[in-house]
């Protein structure tokens, strides 16, 4: 379903990304793993068309179409959400109105009474609060909303960056149980995480990104046993 | 369970339509009210002074309309209004008022749209120099064009009487305030909000950042440049230097921070009372007129952060309580969309 060919990239002249491939498949949950620095969140911009990619190196297509060189909302009309990194809410607007603002895209924008009703039985704590301002939210509350709100375009696929960044650990495990509730809806994910461990638990696929190279790729059960993963990611 | 939070929906949806229909009601009544005094007071000291007031409501709305919610602040707002300016010098007399000032709107729009493509890829202060720049620019480059054309500085304008004037402000006016309520409440004023606190988040809430920005920006200057077309026509004479002047693009900005912007009523209240004072202050001080005005001005902005309007509210907040009344007020309820 999303397919990245040899894509190279960076921030002015600086290189982050050398030469990536990667591929989600229809319905799986694909993970991307890697310390800090390692260039996650870079490719998701790249993904998102909030980077483009340096000339000449290679493409980025969803859906067999290619993507590269579409604006972010272009990105989105298609079907590919991209929950960003730490949150990233409407902190002046209630909860409501930032799911409606999910929600923007003509073609969902109709529908967005019944898909909010939908975002609400998945997170049912966001409907007590629904005319509450965003920012009197906790912080787990947030990533709900954040992932709320990138689920009201009726998107095929999601892309969540770090989910689980900055929230207490009782809180991560509650985000993990989510992502799996998420997942039993049928739709595609690619989850990037610096939480190595439960990552693999969850997910299907997982590549690991190491100095902007891709270092590892496979099944997760897989890299659970890998050597490399378990002694820099697991402290094993 | 289902059951009491439908009927607090469907009360808050009743409790919502009732109060927009009180202040559209009093909005009925205060347009009519406004349409029908030159019948009433045909003086024309008054229909002049509400001439202007309406004049810097028109400006000051369009402001807002685009700087309030996305917190670019733009000082283009005189070469909108002078774009109008000269649309009713060269154009009033061989075509009919009423065509001149639809047209003026059409050119400002066009003209915005263009300097709004260029300048909001810029950000903050850029973005806001940058329109300050055009304005100089088009003071410059009319200049020169009129030297090289005409051989003369200005132009005379076929005027139009007081009273016409101060209707077609006052359509204006009223075209100002439905269509930027309709805008405010539609998906788009949403949008802009979401654009003034996180432009990347709001790209990928699938917004087109840059085309929204452009046409609300543009849209702002329909309303300054049919402003602009019809305060000319008070005037017999117009140049580069009265039809670009720098205050066109301050003032707005200073009544709207001193109304408040939390809704349209704000920016009309802050025209309103900016007008007044300073008529006032002209008259009483003339030689202290500047000194009184600036302290009064920085008064407001240092300890009022929400205008008039954040008093007012907060005067109310402060009566409830006494008398034991919700403390709560319109802007505490949640949500920043405006209630006008």
């Amino acid at each position: 379903m999303l397919q990245v060919d040899n894509l190279s990239t960076g921030y002015g002249r600086t290189q982050v990304l050398w030469d990536l491939s990667l591929k989600v498949d229809e319905g799986e949950f694909v993970a991307l793993v890697g310390a800090n620095g390692a260039g996650k969140t870079t490719l998701l911009k790249a993904i998102s068309g909030v980077l483009k990619p340096w000339p000449g190196s290679g493409n980025i297509s969803f859906d067999g179409k290619r993507i590269d060189n579409l604006d972010s909302n272009q990105i989105v009309n298609l079907g590919l959400s991209h929950i960003p990194e730490s949150r990233k809410l409407f902190t002046d607007m209630s909860i409501r109105e930032n799911l409606e603002m999910g929600a923007y895209p003509r073609r969902s924008w109709r529908e967005r009474r019944k898909t909010m009703d939908e975002v609400f039985e998945l997170f049912p704590r966001l409907k007590e609060r629904a005319n509450q301002l965003s920012r009197t939210l906790s912080g787990g509350e947030q990533q709900m909303l954040a992932m709320g709100r990138g689920l009201m375009s009726r998107p095929r696929m999601v892309i969540i960056d770090e989910p689980s960044n900055g929230l207490a650990p009782l809180i991560v495990a509650e985000v993990f149980e989510i992502l799996k509730d998420l997942r039993k809806t049928g739709i595609t994910i690619l989850l990037v995480e610096q939480n190595v461990r439960q990552t693999l638990q969850i997910a299907d696929r997982a590549y690991v990104l190491e100095n902007g190279h891709l270092a590892l790729e496979g099944a997760c059960s897989m890299l659970r046993e890998s050597d490399h993963v378990r002694k820099a990611y697991l402290g094993m | 369970m289902k059951n009491t939070s439908s009927a607090q929906t469907a009360r808050r949806f009743a409790g919502y339509s009732r109060n927009r229909l009180i202040s559209m009601g009093v909005m009925v009544v205060i347009f009519i009210i406004l349409a029908i005094l030159p019948v009433v007071a045909p003086d024309s000291y008054w229909v002049t002074r509400i001439s202007e007031y309406m004049r810097y409501g028109i400006l000051a709305i369009g402001w807002v309309l685009f700087s309030g919610p996305t917190g670019y602040m733009s000082l283009a707002t005189a070469a909108f209004y002078g774009l109008g300016f000269y649309m009713a010098a060269i154009l009033n007399g061989p075509l009919p008022f009423a065509v001149v000032v639809i047209l003026s709107g059409i050119v400002g729009f066009i003209v915005a749209a263009a300097i709004g493509a260029l300048t909001l890829r810029l950000r903050g202060v850029y973005f806001c120099i940058f329109t300050f720049a055009v304005v100089l620019l088009l003071n410059q480059v009319v200049l020169e064009v009129e030297r090289l054309t005409t051989g003369t500085r200005g132009r005379f304008v076929q005027q139009e009487s007081v009273h016409v004037a101060y209707w077609a402000i006052l359509i204006v006016f009223i075209l100002t305030v439905v269509v930027t309520m309709f805008i405010r409440r539609s998906r788009y004023g949403l949008a802009l909000q979401s654009i003034g606190e996180y432009e990347e988040a709001a790209a990928h809430s699938g917004i087109n950042v840059v085309r929204t920005k452009v046409v609300i920006f543009a849209t702002g200057a329909i309303f300054m440049a049919m402003a602009g077309a019809i305060m000319a026509t008070r005037r017999s004479y117009i140049d580069p230097g009265i039809a670009f002047s720098m205050e066109t693009s301050f003032l707005p900005v200073l009544m709207a921070m001193f109304g408040g912007m939390g809704n349209l009523v704000g920016p009309v209240l802050g025209a309103v009372g900016f007008t007044a004072l300073r008529d006032y202050l002209v008259t009483a001080y003339p030689d202290a007129f500047m000194l009184i005005f600036g302290v009064v001005l920085i008064i407001a902005i240092l300890f009022m952060p929400n205008g008039i309007l954040g008093v007012a509210q907060q005067l109310w907040r402060f009566i409830r309580r006494r008398t034991g009344g919700s403390p709560k007020t319109p802007l505490e309820k949640g949500g920043r969309r405006a209630p006008a």
